[in-house]
């Protein structure tokens, strides 16, 4: 990643514009899901034009199917919407975008653009990453919505094709130097997969993923979490790529917390 | 306008408005290293637990569904050998519908 060339910002829009399209494909399942729980085909698209964000579109789905509360419906697919406001905080400083353009920029905070950024070397491979996870994704996202609402939804499972691991698969692939290279982040990442497996059995679908937000909490909270080297990290990492970092692991765990 | 209209509206709006707020939080906010800390490694936790709820999660039931699990295995080793993130996504999902497509799993 020592290259000073346009080589970063290219492999992350390609990146980006790959899991956009693949990830964006579940928007078929998506639309199909909204009108069999009784969603017209409006509301399914308005849903993924606006609200643009998979787990909660799915939650209210879910609950206009099981005839169900609404505003409790409402109110776990907003809660599972937090997800996205917590990414904002990260991204803000990632990107750094200033002005009225923040108002587009925050429409394609999802966890697909999130992770996309997260694992570019530098500011112009994040922006790269971020608009072209966003770009391609919302546009198939929507496509598919619509299709699905119309009936498309009965063509085949996405399954039989293994998109549904190309998520998880990607979100492992752009946190691997991560977790790789960090102690503190590998813990978070464990304690974090922890939380939401054992939540899984007595939440809504969606809400241990938000759940395991506390371990980063933890963390972050902890006086001698081997932290040190995070708080450096919002601009370290953006200045010298993630490969190039003089501090391993080890050194920045032994450094005293300030 | 019908309730469900109204969920849809509120449910489309609440979404974007949180994904704002988080992104112009004002900087100061997060000028505490502890904030900081919390905002950076945040993406990290839900990222893992979307991978790990991806992976065994259906529903309410922690599932071994055996191609899933064999497609992350390929991503993990394509990982190793240090594969382009293509190949990785590549590898995962190839993997899984070969499984399926065989009946193997």
């Amino acid at each position: 990643m020592a290259d000073t060339s346009a080589e970063p910002v290219k492999r992350a829009a390609r990146d980006g514009v790959a899991l956009g399209l693949a990830v964006g494909t579940s928007g078929l399942a998506f639309g199909a899901a909204a009108v069999a729980s009784g969603l017209s085909v409006a509301q399914a698209c308005v849903l993924s034009i606006v609200a643009y964000t998979g787990a909660s579109q799915f939650a209210l789905a879910a609950a206009v199917a099981g005839g169900g509360n609404l505003i409790a419906g409402t109110a776990s697919a907003v809660l599972l919407g937090s997800r996205n406001g917590l990414y904002g905080l990260r991204l803000a400083s990632l990107l750094g975008f200033r002005g009225p353009f923040r108002l587009l920029a925050a429409l394609g905070i999802t966890d697909e653009s999130t992770a996309v950024a997260l694992g570019q070397p530098g500011r112009a491979a994040v922006r790269a990453g971020f608009l072209a996870t966003f770009a391609s994704l919302y546009l198939t996202w929507n496509a598919g919505t619509l299709a699905g609402a119309l009936g498309a939804g009965r063509l085949g499972s996405p399954n039989s094709f293994g998109l549904d691991v190309v998520g998880p698969a990607a979100f492992l692939a752009l946190l691997w130097p991560r977790l790789r290279d960090g102690r503190t982040e590998r813990a978070v990442a464990l304690a974090g997969a922890v939380i939401a497996l054992a939540a899984t059995p007595f939440c809504p679908p969606g809400l241990p993923v938000v759940l395991a937000a506390a371990a980063a909490l933890g963390a972050a909270l902890l006086p001698a979490a081997g932290a040190p080297g995070l708080g450096e990290d919002l601009g370290g990492r953006l200045s010298k790529g993630l490969g190039e970092d003089p501090r391993g692991a080890g050194a920045a765990d032994e450094r005293p917390c300030r | 306008m019908s309730g469900t209209w109204i969920a849809v509206l509120v449910t489309a709006v609440s979404c974007y408005a949180l994904k704002l707020a988080g992104l112009t939080v004002p900087p100061r906010w997060l000028a505490h290293p502890r904030a900081q800390r919390f905002a950076a490694l945040v993406p990290v936790a839900l990222l893992a637990a979307l991978i790990a709820v991806q992976a065994f999660g259906r529903g309410h039931a922690l599932v071994a569904d055996p191609a899933r699990l064999t497609g992350l295995a390929a991503a993990v080793i394509a990982l190793a050998l240090r594969a382009p993130f293509l190949v990785v996504i590549l590898a995962a999902a190839a993997t899984a519908a070969g499984l399926r497509a065989l009946g193997i799993a």
